[in-house]
């Protein structure tokens, strides 16, 4: 990890509140990224995660609250901070009829970079993101990979401090998205910051250092992916179909301090060793071994019993 | 007003950069377009009339027809080109994520569409020179019709083009708006000799009247003081649009 507790945070907001009409789609947010980190934010659509990001770089100003980054008030100096900053937006926007190249020293002008550091960077990002047999064809032609990664490109054409990343795999193979990761996790090795948006809590546990979990419009958990699952769950979990009478016999055998979650038909316990779970139930079941899941328990997980799935430890 | 004149420039140079792929294609309706109107015009239905006001009908026609020119090669450009970067390849949310700001925005696209009515006009006016309807060297001046032309319709169109809620209200623009200032606007016949007073007002009031009777002044020589309101109007409308127009953009884009 390169930052200490001590390094002011990248990106600070205090209280910020977004209405649409009545509506607010962010709420009292308090929010900080602290430097050098990959920091996820999560939540299901709607939960106000492109708003939130969209006031850091100054495309949104808040109806309440205050958003500064790199020490800057952007309501003041948004110029200043999208020049240090970089945005790859949820819908990729390219020009489709220029090739690869071309979009890249399109949008590189709009840093007011000259010809010469443009043609050095797109050299650089094509290696980079390994665009290079498709460098020179028309983006119509491009597969949906190739385009978010030239669509990543342009946002690294001003060698952003902060990269902000709004839905980065969303609709792309996994091939694709490992592939992405792992372009995330370089630039995170050579000290870039990296906000991320996304609904897939495997991203944000494979790249994030930290995340914040939305649900409408406010932070409703803000740690360590593990310390997230350790602190809410367990370390572990079993998965299995029941009907609510044997949920509630099975969490009676156990004295009632146990953890879980119901979707359905399907109950989930939670148990730093779950192999303690797994033991109860079979001797409940007795004879009968119905089909359980032991595995880790996730961010997944935390996200349910965070936002609306009951999880009443007491039963 | 936050402008950065050189973001502004990176916007135009876009526009540029893209159209260099096309404009072969566009270079030669562009050209072919008032060969057209003159010929058909000009020579065909112009036979039948004796002179207008001692002029040929084809040389009281072609500075008109060279306003209206500049004004399609502006409104074009700031209505289905802008919408398009607007909704579908969502170019702007693009750029305003660079420094490149709101009023940037809007002061490159009116710069780059007061530029293809250069493209426009420009191609109008060699077109009449070659017809030899440009008397030397007076009406050289009414190439600067061109650009305020522009201007004006850039910030009209831009500033309903940022606020209209689907593309299909554009025939509205083109066929209620465009199209009777067209033909209503002192182009094809003197207005004040063929139409009711009121109308007289209400063409005073609209935009086409005055670039064309500013082109028309630069044709014949014969500058009177109405071309001091025609400057002003031009002026003063663009500028209060283009507020319009800002207070759009900012709205579309940065709520």
């Amino acid at each position: 990890m390169t930052s200490t507790e001590s390094d002011p945070p990248v990106v600070s907001m205090r209280g910020v509140t977004k209405r649409y009409g009545e509506r607010p789609a962010v709420d009292g947010l308090d929010l900080d990224v602290p430097e050098g980190q990959c920091f996820g934010l999560l939540g299901p659509n709607g939960a106000g995660k492109t708003t939130t990001l969209r006031m850091i770089y100054g495309a949104a100003q808040p109806s309440a609250g205050t958003v500064s980054v790199f020490g800057l008030a952007v309501a003041r100096r948004s110029r200043e901070v999208r020049a240090r900053l970089g945005v790859t937006l949820q819908d990729n926007v390219l020009i489709e009829t220029a090739t690869a190249r071309e979009n890249m020293r399109i949008f590189g002008r709009h840093y007011l970079l000259d010809a010469e550091t443009i043609a050095r960077r797109v050299d650089t990002l094509v290696e980079f993101l390994q665009l290079g047999s498709h460098a020179d064809m028309v983006v119509r032609r491009l597969s949906g990979g190739f385009k978010r990664r030239l669509a990543i490109a342009l946002s690294l054409m001003n060698m952003p401090e902060l990269l902000i990343l709004d839905e980065p795999t969303t609709g792309l193979d996994p091939n694709v998205r490992q592939g992405l990761w792992s372009r995330v996790r370089a630039l995170r090795a050579s000290g870039t910051t990296v906000l991320i948006t996304t609904h897939y809590m495997d991203e944000a546990e494979r790249l994030c250092d930290r995340v914040v979990i939305m649900a409408k419009g406010r932070a409703i958990a803000d740690d360590a992916p593990a310390a997230l699952i350790s602190t809410h769950l367990a370390r572990e979990a079993i998965e299995f179909d029941c009907d609510e009478a044997e949920e509630r016999r099975f969490l009676a055998s156990l004295g009632n301090g146990v953890p879980h979650l119901r979707t359905g038909n399907r109950t989930m316990a939670f148990a730093d060793d779950a192999s303690r779970l797994q033991d109860a139930l079979r001797d409940l079941d007795g004879g009968d071994r119905r089909p359980i899941v032991l595995r880790p328990a996730n961010l997944e997980d935390v996200f349910l019993s965070l936002s609306g799935t009951r999880l009443d430890e007491d039963g | 007003m936050d402008l950065s004149f050189r973001h502004a420039w990176s916007i135009w140079r876009r526009n540029a950069t893209l159209y260099r792929r096309t404009w072969k294609l566009t270079i030669l309706p562009n050209f072919f377009e008032p060969v057209f109107y003159l010929t058909a015009i000009g020579i065909g239905v112009g036979a039948y009339i004796s002179d207008i006001g001692g002029m040929r009908y084809i040389e009281f026609l072609t500075p008109g027809m060279l306003a209206v020119a500049a004004m399609h090669g502006a409104s074009f450009e700031v209505t289905y080109n802008v919408y398009v970067r607007i909704h579908f390849e969502k170019a702007y949310d693009g750029m305003l994520t660079t420094p490149v700001g709101p009023d940037d925005i809007l002061i490159g696209e009116v710069l780059w569409s007061m530029t293809r009515s250069l493209f426009y006009g420009g191609g109008f006016f060699v077109v009449a020179m070659l017809f030899g309807l440009v008397p030397f060297p007076g009406g050289l001046a009414a190439l600067v019709v061109i650009p305020l032309a522009g201007l004006l319709f850039a910030a009209i169109g831009f500033a309903f083009t940022i606020r209209i809620p689907t593309i299909d209200v554009f025939s509205f623009y083109f066929t209620l708006f465009l199209t009777p200032l067209f033909l209503f606007s002192d182009v094809f016949f003197p207005i004040r000799e063929r139409l009711p007073g009121a109308w007289l007002i209400v063409a005073e009031a609209l935009p086409l009247l005055h670039p064309v009777r500013l082109a028309r002044s630069a044709f014949q020589g014969e500058w009177g003081w109405v071309a001091l309101w025609d400057v002003g109007y031009i002026l003063v409308v663009s500028a209060v649009l283009l507020e319009l127009a800002r207070r759009g953009v900012r709205k579309r884009l940065m709520s």
